[in-house]
């Protein structure tokens, strides 16, 4: 039901993310997704990849020194046009769900956007989701992208 | 808990603070008639200060006498700091030093007498009796390990075994056959042989009877504890001393393992700024400072270890009274001053060792920026804190931010830098980068 999203902690100095960027290319792992939160003092990227890509990934970046750690987060379809997704937030927002942070993939297999949310209660959300029928996008449908 | 600590000598361990302050101050005066009259150092010293001997009759009058530094007792070496005649000196002990001269400490027989207590009182606390077996692994010689270790083990009627340093299959060999049930070493030399009774395949309980082993003459920390304690499964105790002072056993741990007590009824044991040399209370870390106060052979009045500690005067458990001081967490030479304020990266070390998930590998920066000075603390991340999000780490972050502010006083920037980042290194640690360019 849920999506698999790695975390990774990046050094807040020159050139880590392409650093890491490049490490990944080089071993074959495309991203489907991808956001950076940056603070003042450090960075955390979070990356979407296939199913079969995300061990890899994990090893590669060990084998770095980096520290990173997969977590489930939400996907959904929603349509690709004005309040697509301001009608879905609402609807998470009038069930006490709050959003910590959002992100869209690069490019899927339809004509609607694919949100990726992280929530406070990943559970309730789905469940609200589903009761709005709201379609959900699981890590499966991913690897279809 | 599988050692039975005993109190060796209940009277003068378990003596009231209100007794032992009194005891102290009586002793310390005496000590410090006995200097003044006999060691030219310590007179000239006290003259310069303008401080008699009797000015000197309670302990709180320490603060008046003048610091004793090693390079004191270098440059008397060997016999200047003497006093007592030389032929009421029964004994020598000393260091060799790395450098130039070494240094040299006469024993009297009362203070080998009390040295000897000292050892018995610590290896009491570690559960032995005269039904033990007691392998000592320090050297013997010159260096007060292996002597001091060896009287101690003999005073409580243990079966001794002077086994000095050195030649490890021999140390294993003995110490099966003849089934050793104490081991006196170094910490690092008890792991090093618990790592060889393993290689030779000896089962510690079963082809090893070791149940307790106290060991000292070098810094070690609480992880070290736990690797010998299960390398060897035994109850490992700390025990601290230095040749200046009369050698190991100056302090040592008891069964709640929280710090060592001082035999305060022969030492006094003083924690001062190490800049304005002011007496700081307990449980603020400084430096360390100790005065004999039973010695007659070779004195000390306010002796500067430079290393730094903390004591803690709060109940123990086991009932002594007597001040603990915790592990020595660095030297003097590694103090910073910033904004005025005295920080040591121990006190910072302590911060991160206290907040879950959060481990001790840090390095400190510290700059002048616009004229005031500024610290970093940058520390390694850990599985622990890492989240997908930022405000679970910024939560962790501004925690260690909190706790130093109120742990050294001053705001730090606190920094997250990636896992093993820090470069890791036995000893000595490169922990501090001092930027300013004053
Ligand atoms: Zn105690």
């Amino acid at each position: 039901m849920y999506i698999k999203q790695i975390s990774v902690f990046l050094e807040n100095t020159k050139g880590t993310l392409h650093e890491m960027m490049q490490l990944l290319g080089e071993h074959q792992i495309n991203i489907l997704a991808i956001s950076l939160a940056d603070t003042s003092g450090f960075g955390i990227v979070r990356l979407v990849v296939k199913s079969d890509d995300i061990d890899k990934a994990l090893k590669v970046l060990a084998d770095a020194g980096d520290m990173a750690r997969v977590n489930d987060v939400v996907g959904i379809r929603v349509p690709h046009q004005p309040l697509g997704l301001a009608t879905v937030l609402g609807q998470l927002d009038a069930a006490d769900i709050s959003i910590e942070y959002a992100y869209s993939f690069c490019r899927n297999t339809s004509d609607d956007a694919v949100i990726i949310l992280r929530v406070n209660d990943a559970v309730k959300c789905a469940e609200v989701l589903q009761a709005k029928q709201v379609p959900l996008v699981a890590q499966a449908d991913v690897d279809k992208f | 808990m599988a050692i039975k600590d005993k109190i060796y000598n209940p009277e003068m361990e378990c003596m009231s603070r209100e007794e032992l302050t009194k005891l102290q101050g009586e002793r310390l005066a005496k000590t410090v008639k006995l200097v003044y009259d006999n060691v030219p150092t310590y007179r000239e010293r006290m003259d310069a200060k303008g401080v008699k001997p009797e000015d000197i009759t309670c302990l709180a009058d320490i603060v008046k006498l003048p610091f004793t530094e090693k390079t004191d007792l270098r440059d008397q070496f060997p016999f200047g700091l003497l006093a007592s005649p030389k032929e009421k000196i029964v004994r020598i002990q000393g260091s060799s030093g790395t450098t130039g001269k070494p240094i040299v400490s006469g024993y009297t027989e009362g203070d080998v007498e009390v040295w000897t207590e000292m050892v018995a009182r610590a290896l009491s606390a570690a559960g032995c009796t005269n039904e033990d077996i007691v392998q000592v692994c320090y050297g013997y010689g010159l260096f007060t390990g292996g002597l001091g270790a060896h009287q101690g083990a003999t005073r409580l009627g243990a079966m001794t075994i002077p086994m000095s340093s050195g030649n490890t299959q021999r140390q294993i060999m003995m110490m099966n056959e003849l089934g050793s049930t104490i081991l006196m070493c170094t910490p690092s030399y008890a792991a090093y042989l618990g790592e060889s009774i393993r290689e030779a395949g000896l089962v510690p309980g079963k082809d090893i009877k070791l149940k307790a082993g106290v060991f000292g003459a070098e810094p070690w920390t609480e992880e070290m504890r736990k690797q010998i304690e299960e390398l060897l499964g035994i109850d490992a105790m700390d025990i601290y001393g230095l040749t200046e002072i009369g050698g190991p056993g100056v302090a040592f741990e008891c069964f709640n393992k929280h710090g060592m007590h001082v035999n305060e009824d022969h030492v006094i044991a003083e924690i001062i700024d190490p800049i304005t040399e002011q007496q700081l209370p307990y449980g603020t870390p400084g430096e360390l400072v100790f005065t004999t106060i039973t010695k007659e052979g070779q004195p000390m009045l306010r002796y500067r270890t430079h290393d730094i500690c903390t004591l803690y005067n709060d109940p123990c458990p086991c009932g002594r009274t007597h001040v603990r001081m915790g592990r020595i967490t660095g030297r003097t030479d590694d103090m910073l001053v910033i904004r005025g304020v005295n920080v040591f990266p121990s006190q910072i070390e302590g911060v991160l060792v206290g907040i879950e998930g959060v481990a001790p590998h840090y390095v400190l920066v510290v700059d002048r920026v616009n004229h005031t000075d500024t610290l970093e603390v940058k520390v390694e991340l850990t599985e622990e804190m890492f989240s997908d999000t930022v405000s679970h780490i910024e939560k962790i972050q501004k925690k260690i931010t909190e706790q130093i502010k109120s742990v050294v006083g001053i705001m730090a920037k606190v920094t997250l830098v990636p896992p093993k980042s820090i470069p890791r290194s036995e000893g000595k640690a490169k922990r501090i980068i001092d930027n300013r360019k004053l």
